[in-house]
């Protein structure tokens, strides 16, 4: 050993020593000085976990609210609702589970509410009902007409477009807007008690469409519409495959 | 054997053996790390219906609400996007604002071939990028699949906010560190079900235990032509969409 230390130049011996010295020191900071909890990454990640865990809860959940409002848990789970957590609507309740003397939920009552979900847009779903919030029952609280527990039309209504609102504004810019609903839809009376029950007709054939659009249709109403050969027009589809009856494509 | 004919061959047998030790023992950084659903215990997923979608923004609320997370509209955990369609191949996207009632177009608009909302969040990747890029390790995937965020010892220096294809991630100008969709980690381990799933009106979002024979997400899966977000990146994300349409990115 100390033959190679006698045969290394002087300069690199002291160079040698500086460098283990820092080592030792590197070392020293690295295993004793730095506390261990900023080393060890899985100790960090249960920390960060448990740290996640412990936030405050918000939203109840839906088992809450009926442990007190019975009534209206009940109510509300035979109607459209049944579905709506409590909370969608009223906010966030897991405070007014805590303490429900002090602490209330919203509820509301404002006309701006309810449009949130059910005003007219058409990249909503087809069959969501939808209503168009400037011409509906201006002014009106929505809660004036219909429960929001049990939403139904208050009164047995006399237009499909209460409930068929989307069909009705997309029929009413189409070429189609003279057609009365029960051109085409026979509906009976029950349809409007029970709608999901007793269902209106829908047509089944081409030849339907063609009282108005085949060559040789007489119904006066058709005096203007375009016309096909029921023979040779779309082979082997029925009309509403191409043509969309409550806005027929066709211009 | 000459000198250079010995080098490549010396060469050439370190290479392979490297390798192999490096594969046997995964010491390489490869897909030997990527995450496969364990055989026991939870391993967390989401469906998101997009049939169902109303575009109705209580999601986006209650994440918020239920979250801590800045009221400012471009601070979201979960977003809903609004795509239209034109007939011209057109496509506009554009996240929908919450409490706000849009201006609806008139049906009238012929020039729209179609419509639809899409609700977007972590997906909670089983392979995540955002995982290996963190250069202080400050993100991580828990036991049951969850990708997290230690706001200790992240340095918010925003490299994984790039490296998410989903743009799932923002940076919380309070705590100046990295957020993102954490399946709600609090309420889901008090078996309480994620914000957004709780107060989504018509099911269109789904939360559950993959590993789980029977729930309400197996059914989804077992039922619905399934899709996920941009499978080609091997992410293997764990929200899974029924009816997603091609031109969702």
């Amino acid at each position: 050993m100390k033959k190679i230390f006698s045969k290394m130049p002087d300069a690199l011996v002291r160079l040698l020593v500086v460098f283990v010295a820092l080592a030792i020191l590197g070392a020293f900071v690295v295993i004793v000085l730095i506390p261990k909890d900023t080393k060890d990454v899985k100790k960090q990640w249960a920390d960060a976990i448990r740290r996640e865990q412990a936030k405050p809860v918000r939203y109840a959940g839906f088992h809450a609210c009926g442990e007190c409002h019975d009534k209206i848990y009940e109510k509300k789970k035979t109607g459209y609702h049944r579905d709506l957590s409590c909370e969608t609507c009223h906010g966030p309740a897991y405070a007014h589970t805590q303490d429900p003397d002090k602490v209330k939920p919203v509820i509301p009552k404002e006309r701006a509410f309810c449009p949130l979900c059910h005003a007219y847009n058409p990249s909503r779903p087809r069959g969501f009902p939808q209503i168009n919030p400037v011409a509906h029952n201006p002014l009106k609280p929505c809660a004036t007409c219909h429960n929001p527990h049990d939403p139904k039309p208050p009164t047995t209504p006399k237009e499909c477009s209460a409930c068929h609102g989307e069909i009705a504004r997309t029929k009413a810019v189409s070429h189609h807007v003279q057609l009365e609903c029960t051109t085409c839809h026979q509906t009976p009376q029950q349809h409007k008690i029970a709608p999901r029950s007793v269902k209106p007709s829908k047509p089944q054939n081409r030849e339907f469409c063609g009282k108005c659009h085949a060559k040789d249709a007489k119904d006066r109403m058709a005096r203007n519409a375009p016309r096909i050969d029921l023979a040779d027009h779309g082979e082997k589809y029925v009309c509403w495959q191409c043509h969309y009856p409550h806005s027929p494509e066709v211009e | 054997m000459n000198g250079r004919r010995k080098f490549v061959r010396d060469a050439l047998a370190f290479l392979v053996s490297i390798s192999a030790i490096g594969g046997t023992l995964k010491l390489l950084p490869a897909k030997a790390f990527a995450r496969e659903a364990p055989r026991k215990g939870k391993w967390y997923g989401f469906g998101v219906s997009v049939d169902k979608c109303i575009g109705c923004a209580r999601c986006m609320e209650s994440c918020k609400t239920e979250n801590d997370v800045p009221r400012a509209p471009f601070f979201v955990r979960t977003w809903v996007e609004r795509y239209v369609i034109r007939k011209d191949g057109e496509t506009i996207v554009k996240a929908i604002e919450p409490n706000v009632e849009g201006i609806p177009e008139t049906a009238a608009d012929r020039e729209i071939l179609r419509s639809f909302f899409v609700p977007k969040l972590c997906n909670q990747c089983a392979d995540p990028p955002c995982v290996q890029v963190c250069p202080v390790g400050a993100t991580f995937q828990t036991g049951d699949g969850v990708v997290l965020v230690n706001v200790k010892t992240c340095v918010g220096c925003r490299y994984c906010i790039q490296a998410c294809p989903y743009g799932a991630r923002y940076l919380n100008p309070t705590t100046r560190t990295a957020d993102k969709c954490t399946f709600c980690y609090h309420r889901v381990s008090q078996n309480l079900l994620p914000a957004c799933v709780e107060v989504c009106p018509t099911q269109a979002r789904i939360f559950g235990d993959l590993n789980t024979g029977v729930s309400v997400l197996t059914r989804f899966r077992r039922m619905n032509k399934i899709h996920v977000l941009k499978p080609a990146l091997n992410t293997e994300p764990k929200v899974y969409y029924a009816g997603l349409d091609g031109e969702v990115r």
